[in-house]
């Protein structure tokens, strides 16, 4: 053996040692490596079973919301500068496209007092608002351009982080929330969840908000609404508000009149857990944060003995129960009807409530068993080919099809330690890649056997014709490879998610290709022909 | 062993046959998806819903298809999967929030008339989560000790065997084959649970919106990627061979898209990623065969373009036929073996396989001839000066010497 091949031995036992490696690093015990397998390795929903959301983030309420803040904001300044208006509301925008488009109108401001106003919504708002007059009374204010940007950025991310809470709540393994790419105004976010073959109650927890709010009670509870509003003269005072509870098991909703600021609210809560009931059922039971809100929580419960506390679910009363004493930081919310939905209550009061609606657009759910249907049917039937592949390859080229034959299973496993060191799943279109790599693979063993083959029929010597056969064969392999990893790269850059996991797959094993065509099958080709002392021969 | 040696088939002699074959199937295809009104979209592209569902008995049609036209509105499909148990339910466009709904009320519906009923959980639709909150409180009830842990991993190994079944039980005694099932637990199970006849495979939703921005950017990825590898081809080559190289791919494409219509197969895009890989076929095998034009192009200079590019294809022939064979059954294998999944997968490799090898041999190579042919004529027709040998060779031989 030449010192030349002992370098090239050596460069591919490194690479098979590093890619096995990769595969199933270092077991010690055959339990140890089916786990490092399975952990490197990893299949995408489509072959695993799992289910795949795509939810687009209502951007337009987190808008519609930031308004509403600026009018009550804005009414109270105003009310305090002693500044009179007739009227003041906003547009409601339907859709993500519109969502910027949000304004305000304020209307029948008296012209003597256009510079008082002008003065307080310049210091209050000119950040992120820009007023323009529409008459001598009228006012209209739009958002800045850069301001809605950042509040897009923010409801979005912050969506992300919410979602990705609550689902990890759950306690299922190896989820995904991302941001899914696109154009600026989709506000698309993907979820994967593998092994979930029943989304129904994961879209049930996204789509609950849980505004949780513990409100002080002023007056109730009134069978209707009309009552409750006839209890204080017809006209509600502004810092209160009606809400009423959730009508459960034949029983009518019943009204509360209760402070439209509220004690404190789901954000100041530090943790919640699901509990059994006293008197039998289930409640959740919280915990308020150290801090600003219990020292408040404590002050109002303290002052308020004997009165009650209402608290308000996503605008429903759960319960208004009396306040006994003193409570620091914990309290419960009873009546509800199973373990599922305390436990439900309680992870979403933990996650925190999303600042914009969600709405499924599209789902996608591979039961388990289908999954691995694919895969035992998709193994088989690939197996099947590659033994094919190879029993012809032994027949057609005698020794020489060995040759190819390692080359092919080196690529395999090159390709498999790639996918694995990137951390990229294996998905049904990337199985599409590593068939056309294997194809691709197989032609150029093909191509370089049947050069060397008219090399030898042409007249010349076995080392020459090897050399020559390699030569020519590799311009036309880097042509064919070059081409296709051109084309992989343009659908990578323009392509969606499983048309990328196609063009990633490709270019890897095209790649791993080129290494083990051309340098590996060349190495065991100089080691055989090197082997022999006098009258080399070659079984081709 | 060979199987061709020193070959010398005219394959340029024949290509009108093979032109006016391959127009024809063309033709046919653009007929069948003129009849059908375009390419059959699977619900990716279309948006929809899909439900697919497997019986354990010959699943009755004609019962889901009422018990679901009594509940919603709209076109619905109920179509078995010829051979098997398996029936997949589908409902066309509508807006996301109606998708939504009618994906829920198709299965809840088939549920309530399918389904164990009795109040039970039906253990062949059930998750492992449901399974457990099911059996949390008898089993506290019955007075097994389990930790909720315990509990959980439990309803898993459950749903886990439940798949190894292939997702349906016919009995609740097969779950004493579970590890960790005591006679008591299976008594609790055989209190709470039953066994419908039925369970959800896969269930898939795609918004109308979503379903459109993917068909597009699947159609213009491919698009640009056939422009990127033309550009490429005539820079290693000439423009010529990356056009020709490019019409055959297109040729390829548009055939098996055709014989999609005709025998009516849904594309979807695990069949896109196919015909990704048809295409990357194709080229592979062109360029073969146009790499060796290019070199006999300059070892034969005095032949004629369309000598040398029989003696290339024949050079080339035993390569062509043992790459194609030995792709072709690892398709085969796929398409025989592989499943209903994989079914629309590798009917586009195996049509793509041998599309693309026909089309290197009898579309690619003859339109480099009919090119430089065209060129001649005009050449000597507007008679400024007698054609040379043959001037799209000899640029052709003159320029990889260059490099």
């Amino acid at each position: 053996m030449t010192s030349n091949v002992k370098v090239r031995a050596l460069v591919i036992v490194g690479v098979i040692l590093i890619c096995v490696y990769g595969i199933i690093g270092l077991p010690t015990s055959k339990q140890e490596l089916i786990d490092n397998w399975n952990k490197n390795i990893r299949l995408g929903l489509d072959l695993k079973g799992g289910s795949q959301l795509t939810l687009q983030v209502q951007l337009q309420d987190a808008f519609k919301a930031q308004a509403d803040q600026v009018i009550l904001r804005l009414k109270e300044a105003l009310q305090k500068a002693g500044v009179p208006f007739a009227d003041m509301g906003r547009n409601d925008p339907q859709s993500i496209a519109d969502a910027d488009k949000i304004q305000i109108d304020i209307k029948g401001v008296p012209s003597t007092q256009a510079g008082t106003f002008r003065q307080i919504v310049q210091e209050n708002f000119s950040n992120e608002w820009i007023l323009t007059p529409v008459n001598s009374t009228d006012y209209r204010m739009t958002m800045q351009p850069t301001a809605a940007l950042k509040l897009k950025d923010d409801t979005l991310t912050q969506s992300i982080q919410t979602i990705d809470k609550k689902i990890n709540a759950l306690g299922l393994s190896e989820t995904s929330v991302q941001k899914r790419g696109g154009s600026a105004n989709e506000a698309e976010i993907m979820v994967q969840l593998p092994g979930v073959d029943d989304p129904a109650h994961v879209k049930q927890l996204l789509k609950t908000q849980a505004v949780l709010e513990l409100d002080e009670v002023k007056a109730g509870p009134f069978s209707s609404r009309e009552e409750a509003r006839a209890s204080t003269g017809g006209i509600l005072p502004l810092d209160e508000k009606i809400v009423p509870t959730q009508p459960r098991g034949g029983v009518p909703s019943e009204f509360y009149i209760v402070s439209r600021t509220p004690v404190i609210t789901g954000r100041d809560l530090r943790d919640a857990r699901p509990q059994r009931g006293q008197m039998g059922g289930w409640e959740t039971a919280f915990v308020v944060a150290q801090g600003d809100a219990s020292r408040r929580f404590e002050q109002f419960t303290g002052s308020h003995i004997g009165k009650q506390l209402a608290i308000v679910l996503d605008n429903f009363v759960m319960s208004a129960p009396s306040i006994k004493g003193k409570i620091a930081d914990n309290g419960v919310i009873e009546g509800l009807s199973s373990h599922e939905e305390a436990a439900d209550l309680a992870l979403n009061l933990r996650a925190g409530s999303l600042p914009a609606g969600v709405e499924v657009l599209q789902e996608w759910t591979v039961g388990p068993s289908l999954g691995s249907d694919s895969i035992k049917e998709g193994m088989a039937a690939g197996v099947a080919g590659v033994i094919a592949v190879i029993a012809v390859m032994l027949v057609y080229y005698k020794r020489s099809g060995i040759n190819a034959t390692l080359a092919l299973i080196l690529n395999a496993i090159i390709l498999i330690a790639a996918l694995s060191y990137f951390g990229a799943t294996l998905t049904l279109p990337g199985i599409a890649g590593v068939i056309l790599t294997i194809g691709m693979a197989v032609d150029s063993n093909v191509l370089i056997f049947e050069r060397i083959r008219e090399e030898l029929r042409a007249g010349k010597a076995v080392v020459a014709a090897v050399d020559a056969g390699f030569k020519k064969a590799f311009l036309t392999i880097i042509d064919t490879h070059v081409t296709t990893v051109v084309s992989c790269a343009i659908l990578f850059l323009f392509g969606t998610g499983p048309v990328q996991g196609f063009a990633v797959t490709l270019v890897i094993g095209l790649i791993a290709n080129v290494f083990t065509a051309v340098f590996v099958s060349r190495t065991i080709f100089d080691w055989e022909l090197g082997m022999q002392k006098k009258a080399v021969t070659l079984s081709i | 062993m060979e199987l061709f040696k020193n070959t010398n088939f005219d394959f340029l002699g024949k290509k009108w046959p093979f032109i006016i074959l391959s127009l024809v199937v063309t033709a046919a295809g653009m007929v069948s998806l003129a009849v059908h009104h375009g390419p059959r979209y699977g619900i990716d592209f279309t948006g929809g819903a899909n439900i697919w569902l497997r019986f354990n008995h010959e699943p009755p049609v004609d019962q889901i298809r009422k018990a679901l036209s009594d509940k919603i509105r709209g076109e619905i499909s109920v179509q078995q999967i010829t051979g098997t148990q398996q029936v997949i339910v589908g409902t066309q466009i509508a807006d996301e929030k109606e998708l939504n709904q009618r994906r829920q009320t198709i299965e809840d519906t088939l549920l309530s008339t399918f389904g164990a009923g009795g109040g039970k959980l039906d253990l062949n639709n059930s998750s492992a989560e449901q399974l457990a909150n099911r059996l949390r409180e008898p089993l506290l009830t019955a007075g097994v000790a389990l930790s909720e842990q315990d509990l959980q991993d439990l309803s898993r190994r459950i749903e886990q065997f439940r798949a190894s079944k292939g997702g349906i039980l016919n009995s609740l005694d097969e779950l004493s084959q579970v590890q960790g099932v005591t006679p008591q637990i299976l008594e609790a199970i055989r209190k709470e649970c039953s066994l419908g006849p039925f369970t959800i495979l896969s269930a898939e939703m795609v918004g109308p919106k979503v379903g459109a921005e993917l068909r597009r950017q699947a159609v213009l990825a491919t698009l640009y990627a056939l422009g990127g590898m033309l550009v490429y081809i005539a820079f290693r080559f000439e423009w010529i061979y990356g056009a020709a190289a490019v019409i055959a791919c297109f040729h390829d494409t548009i055939i098996t898209i055709g014989l999609f219509s005709i025998f009516n197969k849904e594309i979807t895009l695990t069949v896109v990623a196919a015909l990704l890989t048809l295409v990357g076929y194709s080229m592979n095998d062109t360029i073969v065969v146009f790499d060796r034009i290019r070199e006999n192009l300059k070892l034969l200079r005095r032949e004629k373009l369309e000598n040398v590019i029989n003696i290339s294809v024949n050079q080339t022939l035993s390569r062509t036929v043992l790459t194609s064979g030995l792709t072709l059954l690892t398709a085969l294998s796929l398409f025989i073996f592989g499943g209903q999944v994989l079914n629309g997968f590798s009917f586009a490799l195996v049509m793509g396989i041998i599309f693309g090898t026909y089309s290197s041999v009898f579309i690619a190579s003859p339109i480099l001839l009919l090119w430089q042919n065209l060129i001649e004529r005009r050449k000597a027709g507007s008679g400024l000066r007698a054609a040379p040998a043959a001037p799209a060779r000899e640029m052709a031989a003159r320029k990889p010497a260059a490099r």
